[in-house]
């Protein structure tokens, strides 16, 4: 074997290996895009161009193609699922609402766009999520207030939304300063879920019906419970992305004006690319990952980390969270991070100073009680990583030499002891020898 | 002393009496100390070594950390592995004695370069002491009546089921030492009163502190001494002797218990051991008044003075009483102490000792079962007690009475009233044999009759002699005689059989008869456990039952949430609450104690009758007695419990009865029966369409006697 090309080899693999996602390297790489048929490709690709350019290997394949995979031999082949498929009714190859909610559940991050007559596919993937389409099949959203005007009347199916969740994490520090236009399905998200946050939410006008017919019965959406654009963020960190319109990643949208109805403003630009840009961001990890490492804690003085506390110990305790750019770990700057020192309740509740440089440390003084307590930090933020740590630490009791002796308090039970001691002697002297 | 030597030496040269006679006594004794031993081995032999139950497990995770660690690390063991998240001092809160006798005897074995493990320690320590018991009961004997009754109180202690009960190869527990430690200083104490020496007093104290710290029983004894001083005196059998006895063993014995962290101030502060300290203080009052009286020599003088005294000390004492309960100072007699004087205040008030089965009344059944003959003996040894009455006797008359009353409050107390009531049949035995024997002897041989008086005792002798002879006097004696024998020869068969069957059964192995009559091994338990300590993480949390609690730390090496030192009700209430609850609440209540994994006991496949199942309502009584959102009635139908079609629902849908019953619908368990047929409650079952939500199966052992589940995370994107 000749050697520059083993080395060549293990420069592919490694680079093969650094590229794909990580938890030290949280951006996903690889994205299958699923399309309903490839006009899609060419129609939305100012929305791909803008991902291939920040440096996604984007993989489009035909939904119901039968080779179509998500994983080979136990690993995922990619790290991020794009389904720009509404109306596909059953996927290619081994690929079904399970896999995909597998796939997610494992890690990896999805988004999704449904469209007016999205299948019930689409829709038991979303419901799964938490995100709740209209049942009714031919229902869209529609705002007769603040639809976006264009040339004919329309029946003001198109949206121009701007009720966006109030998030520099999610929609990046740029403000979105036009409207995004949007035209799809509504959907609500179910309360029980606490994961799920609405992005773009409809205006309070809006209702869910099918534009087509006659309003016989009271829509069962409306107004502002109606999402648009939701996101959810798993437990694992998996982002998703729920859109009820695929157009909206288009380049027609990208590229039209809007003007709201009732404004005279008219921009010449829509919000979309910025919005959807924005967002992609979020999902795909370049924003708002934390990650939080060299959590220590140790006796004030010492150095190492002990097995257990003794109670009324002073400690100190830090730890490191970083966020992620993108391209590196760049120090993660906020002030309210905070501990606890948890057993059933928290006994301590500390707010943990920071160098700026990503070190939140603090000290505190153990509670005068024993037990098995946990070191909790619970960090949840809007859009940020949900940062959940728990160390297990026991504090114990003092042992029995660890009491202060010869206390003040004690002089006279000493002073008994021993008068009683010397009476005692000096009573068995003469009780013996002085008869 | 070379026993063989001897034996040899009785053949080829001529012993005196005496000498044979002490020949004689320390070849039986010698024998009844084997015998003692080897009686408690059944299970060692017909299972392994190993320690039996709940609380020995315990006990041999103790030991097995002061071998390991050392005097001072077991003193300060703060256990995080149990009562999580709580944890437990365990130096603080158990009594030290058995597992410092076990890891003496193990460093001592070492040290002689026996290269033991504490394990085989731990099992044999138990029979080690009963054979000690014999010891001290045939010293006992000796004092209360003579040397023949010393032997046979040992004989019949030494297979007596009631102690045995306790004290097999294997069962590592308190009462194991304790027993011996509680004759022990009644012997002691005894003899103090008879000889009103300071040694044997201070002898008492030490055989006191031994108890003290091997048991919780020693309560019992520092309230019948007092009891016993307070006979004594209001009989007006009050003497020195007494005084010194009481006294030194009193005050060194308090100074020395507390020295026991577990124990503490008790003396002082608790309701229990406030008799022993008003004796002590009457004891005092008595000496001044005798004093007194030796000293006023006027009658009239002296009665007036001792009305004024007695009035003031009792007043005193009765105001430092109210006083201290009233601040606190004193605490008030605990539950168990109350359920000993009034046997129904446990079953109304505190589930949680009237769960336990060994804190039920005693049922006559078992009485005649533990003590067989010496039932009917023991009021004969009462008679002839009355008949010979002497401080010694008075005492274990006294003992002989309390203990039964105790035994039959709680079962597990047979135990402490086994001693006395072997003594005093003891008593009996050996008090008929020898008139018995006498009779058959003067008649027989009149030149010989000497002789055997000479042997045996010169008191006692006398009467036999003065009997006027009746008619069949003789062969009524000799009928008699073999009477006794047949009773003592069925008390030997029905105490080896009560051993084998019913009392050397490790209960963490089960045994059942199979079809052929072949014996079937169910050692599920101990499969359960390995698998815990070998596929789950080292920081898992085990939620069980309690009773498990013990064996799931030491076998399992896992932490638990509860375990069998019942010391936190609220949080055993809590783990009752979440077996008892649907699921969906029981898993909050997981989550909120960082349970792991789940552990139930299930006898619907092998028909084991003592499963969660059964115990269930208990967890819902103890459950409901601290959160009263669980009612006893809503698992229940007309007051009945079932857990057939006509259970009731939230019986049918609690988390115990999902994770028992979780795919044993599909599971036919006997031919001939519908499939989900509960062989332990012999009931169909009535919800075979079981799905668990928030926890799943994660092992079930080969008999299906232990299922574990383990607590499913949060869903990943709700």
């Amino acid at each position: 074997m000749s050697r520059p090309l083993l080395s060549l080899l293990t420069f592919l693999f490694l680079s093969i290996i650094c590229n794909a996602f990580s938890p030290e390297n949280p951006t996903d790489r690889k994205v299958l895009v699923l399309l309903d048929d490839l006009s899609v490709k060419s129609s939305h690709s100012l929305y791909f161009q803008s991902l291939q350019s920040r440096g996604y290997d984007l993989d489009f394949k035909l939904a119901d193609d039968p080779r179509v995979a998500l994983q080979r031999y136990g690993q995922y082949l990619y790290d991020a699922l794009i389904l720009f498929s509404p109306t596909i009714e059953s996927l290619g190859g081994s690929l079904n609402a399970a896999a995909i909610l597998d796939f997610v559940d494992s890690g990896h991050d999805l988004i999704l766009a449904a469209d007016a007559s999205a299948s019930d596919l689409i829709r038991e993937i979303a419901t799964e999520c938490g995100v709740d389409f209209d049942e009714d099949q031919a229902a869209m959203v529609i705002d007769h207030t603040s639809f976006a005007v264009s040339d004919t009347e329309g029946d003001h199916t198109l949206i121009a939304g701007d009720n966006f969740i109030q998030s520099d994490v999610i929609l990046g520090k740029e403000k979105i300063k036009a409207p995004v236009l949007f035209k799809g399905i509504g959907h609500s998200v179910n309360p029980a879920n606490s994961l799920v946050l609405k992005v773009l939410s409809a205006s309070p006008a809006a209702y869910s019906a099918n534009p087509k017919s006659k309003l016989s019965t009271p829509p069962t959406l409306t107004g502002s419970a109606i999402g648009l654009v939701s996101v959810v963020q798993a437990r694992n960190n998996a982002r998703i992305l729920i859109s009820g319109s695929l157009s909206m990643f288009s380049n027609r949208f990208f590229r039209s004006g809007v003007q709201k109805a009732g404004s005279t403003i008219n921009h010449g630009r829509s919000g979309n690319e910025q919005f959807v840009t924005e967002i992609s961001k979020w999902v795909f990890h370049e924003r708002g990952h934390l990650k939080a490492v060299n959590v220590r804690h140790h006796k004030v003085g010492e150095a190492d980390e002990p097995s257990i506390y003794r109670i009324n110990d002073e400690l100190e305790y830090s730890l490191e969270i970083y966020e992620w750019s993108g391209t590196s770990w760049e120090p993660y700057v906020a002030d309210d991070v905070q501990v606890q020192f948890y057993m059933m309740s928290p006994y301590v509740l500390k707010t943990m100073s920071t160098d700026q440089k990503g070190i939140y440390y603090t000290s505190f003084k153990v509670p005068d009680v024993y037990g098995v307590f946990q070191f909790k930090v619970e960090y949840k933020k809007l859009g940020v990583t949900s940062l959940s740590l728990a160390k297990q630490i026991p504090v114990r009791p003092f042992r029995h030499n660890e009491y202060e002796r010869f206390i003040t308090a004690a002089f006279p039970y000493y002073g008994a002891s021993f008068s009683m001691m010397g009476g005692f002697f000096i009573f068995s002297l003469v009780y013996l020898y002085h008869k | 002393m070379e026993k063989a030597t001897d034996l040899f030496s009785l053949k080829s040269l001529k012993l005196k009496t005496k000498q044979q006679e002490l020949l004689l006594r320390i070849s039986i004794l010698g024998l009844v100390y084997i015998l003692a031993f080897i009686t408690r081995l059944f299970s060692v032999l017909r299972y392994e070594s190993m320690i039996h139950e709940f609380d020995p497990y315990f006990n041999y995770r103790t030991t097995l950390y002061l071998t390991q660690k050392g005097f001072y690390d077991f003193w300060n063991w703060f256990d995080s592995e149990s009562w999580y998240p709580l944890g437990r001092i365990i130096g603080g809160t158990l009594y030290p004695g058995l597992m410092v006798t076990a890891a003496f005897i193990y460093w001592t074995l070492r040290f002689l370069r026996f290269a033991v493990h504490i394990r085989e320690v731990c099992v044999l320590t138990a029979p080690f002491f009963a054979s000690n018991t014999t010891l001290v009961a045939y010293f006992f004997g000796k004092e209360l009546w003579d040397s023949g009754a010393g032997l046979v109180a040992a004989a019949l202690i030494a297979i007596c089921p009631g102690y045995i009960s306790r004290s097999v190869a294997g069962s590592y527990d308190n009462e194991g030492v304790a027993i011996f430690a509680l004759l022990l200083t009644f012997y002691l104490f005894v003899k103090a009163v008879k000889t009103g020496s300071l040694a044997w007093s201070l002898a008492s104290a030490f055989g006191y502190f031994y108890m003290v710290s091997a048991w919780g029983g020693y309560v019992f004894i520092i309230n019948l001494i007092p009891l016993y001083v307070l006979v004594l005196l209001v009989v007006g059998r009050y003497s020195m002797r007494l005084y010194v006895a009481y006294n030194c063993m009193y005050i060194l014995g308090m100074l020395l218990a507390m020295q026991i962290r577990f124990v503490g101030f008790q003396h002082v502060q608790s309701g229990e051991h406030m008799a022993a300290m008003g004796v002590f203080f009457l004891m005092q009052v008595f000496y001044f008044l005798d004093w007194l009286k030796h000293l006023l020599n006027d009658q009239k003088l002296f009665q007036a003075f001792l009305r004024i005294t007695l009035t003031c000390a009792i007043s005193v004492g009765a105001i430092a009483l109210g006083v201290g309960t009233a601040s606190g100072y004193i605490s008030p007699w605990t539950g168990r102490f109350y359920s000993l004087l009034d046997p129904t205040y446990a079953k109304d008030h505190i589930p949680i000792i009237a769960s336990v089965s060994e804190h039920q009344p005693t049922a006559w059944s078992s009485f005649m079962f533990d003590f067989h003959i010496l039932l009917i003996l023991f009021p004969a040894g009462l008679y002839f007690c009355f008949k010979r009455l002497s401080d010694a006797t008075i005492f274990i008359v006294m003992y002989g009475l309390t203990s039964m009353y105790f035994a039959g409050v709680m079962v597990r107390l047979i135990l402490v009233a086994t001693p006395a009531v072997c003594l005093i049949s003891a008593i009996a035995v050996s008090a008929t044999i020898k008139n018995l024997s006498q009779l058959v002897r003067t008649k027989a041989k009149p030149t010989q009759g000497g002789s055997g008086k000479g042997t045996t005792s010169t008191k006692a002798s006398s009467k036999g002699a003065l009997d006027r002879s009746l008619p069949y006097q003789r062969n009524g004696a000799i009928a008699l005689l073999v009477g006794a024998f047949y009773l003592l020869t069925r008390y030997a068969i029905h105490c080896t059989w009560v051993t084998s069957e019913a009392y050397s059964s490790p209960s963490i192995v089960l045994a059942a008869r199979g079809a052929h009559g072949n014996r079937v091994i169910f050692d599920d338990y101990r499969e359960a456990y390995y698998w815990l300590r070998q596929n789950t993480p080292q920081d898992a949390k085990v939620m069980s039952w309690w009773d498990y609690g013990y064996q799931i730390t030491a076998m399992g090496n896992r932490t638990v949430i509860v375990d069998n030192n019942t010391w936190n009700n609220t949080h055993i209430a809590t783990v009752g609450r979440a077996m008892s609850s649907y699921e969906d609440e029981a898993y909050e209540i997981m989550r909120s104690l960082d349970v792991d994994y789940v552990l139930v006991v299930f006898g619907g496949v092998t028909g084991y009758s003592s499963d969660d199942i059964n115990k269930f309502l208990w967890m819902v009584r103890i459950g409901g007695g601290v959160f009263p959102v669980i009612k006893e009635p809503d698992y229940l139908v007309n007051g009945e419990y079932r857990v057939d079609k006509g259970a009731a629902p939230k019986m049918l849908n609690c988390l115990m009865y999902k994770l028992s019953y979780y795919r044993f619908g599909e599971l036919t368990t006997e031919y001939g029966q519908p499939p989900g047929y509960d062989r332990a409650r012999g009931v169909e079952i009535g919800n075979k369409d079981i799905k668990l939500e928030y926890l799943e199966e994660a092992f079930t052992t080969s008999n299906w006697i232990v299922r574990i589940y383990k607590v499913k995370p949060p869903k990943n994107r709700w």
